[in-house]
């Protein structure tokens, strides 16, 4: 039997990526009245095949530091590179938070995370299953 | 566990639109106001909302922060009532700028806002739930 973790690992990290989404759409959605704010979020597919490829950033580049004071560059969001949303009705103030979309993706992300869930809670149950059967 | 800034995001989001509401309040109340602390007419108050970075997950969370409340610059509402004691020579008396109409949808628009983050809340804290029933039964 191989290693554990191996398992789930992958459920562990899309869970980790349905978290990062879960922030995003709750700052698009916190800052919906906010003047100039622009919506983001992130190619869930994408960030997903750089989490799985282990590229931290999409395409794999990252500033080099080569001094005490050099600040690594980045977006800090891991393997999800965050875009802005695209406009479908402008805003006087500037901002581009639809909130039909925001909230469809929200409920979208969380039910997709509750699969998740499940899924690694079937895996531990049928790996549990495994170990009783050899008792009897 | 980074499902916990959203509280941070939605709370500060709450945060800002309860003092939205809080301005809107005190514009309706003070729509008549004739005569303020300073001795002009009441003008309305706005507030203006800033995106700032919450938790310490860098560029993901965004939280709200009212940056300033700022006095609106729209001209008083001149009514002529020549009987009151503080109209001016001509008969007109100032009143305060404070648009009731756009106050009512200001305040429909924060208190709408404030549901939705109340919901984005539920729902990460539904999702903590399920993550922790992960392995029972």
């Amino acid at each position: 039997m191989a290693n554990l973790e191996q398992h789930v690992s992958v459920y562990s990290q899309a869970l980790n990526l349905r978290t990062q989404r879960h922030q995003v759409l709750a700052s698009n959605i916190a800052n919906a009245d906010t003047p100039n704010y622009k919506a983001r979020d992130f190619n869930f597919t994408t960030a997903m095949q750089n989490a799985l490829s282990g590229r931290a950033q999409a395409g794999g580049i990252a500033l080099a530091t080569t001094s005490a004071g050099h600040i690594s560059g980045g977006s800090g969001g891991g393997a999800a590179q965050l875009q802005f949303r695209k406009e479908t009705q402008s805003a006087v103030d500037g901002n581009t938070v639809d909130m039909d979309v925001e909230r469809a993706q929200i409920t979208d992300n969380a039910m997709q995370y509750q699969i998740l869930t499940q899924l690694i809670g079937d895996k531990f149950k049928g790996i549990r299953s495994a170990l009783a059967s050899t008792n009897s | 566990m980074s499902l916990f800034t959203v509280f941070q995001v939605s709370s500060s989001a709450m945060t800002a639109q309860s003092m939205r509401l809080n301005a809107v309040a005190s514009n309706l109340a003070n729509a008549d106001s004739v005569v303020s602390a300073d001795g002009k007419p009441y003008r309305a108050k706005q507030v203006v909302f800033e995106a700032t970075p919450m938790g310490n997950t860098g560029e993901l969370s965004k939280g709200v922060r009212v940056r300033q409340v700022v006095d609106d610059a729209s001209p008083p509402r001149m009514v002529y009532d020549p009987k009151n004691p503080v109209a001016d020579e001509k008969g007109y008396v100032a009143f305060p700028n404070v648009n009731v109409v756009e106050e009512m949808t200001n305040m429909i628009s924060a208190s709408r806002s404030y549901q939705t983050n109340v919901e984005v809340m539920n729902t990460a804290k539904t999702m903590l739930l399920r993550t922790l029933s992960i392995g029972q039964g």
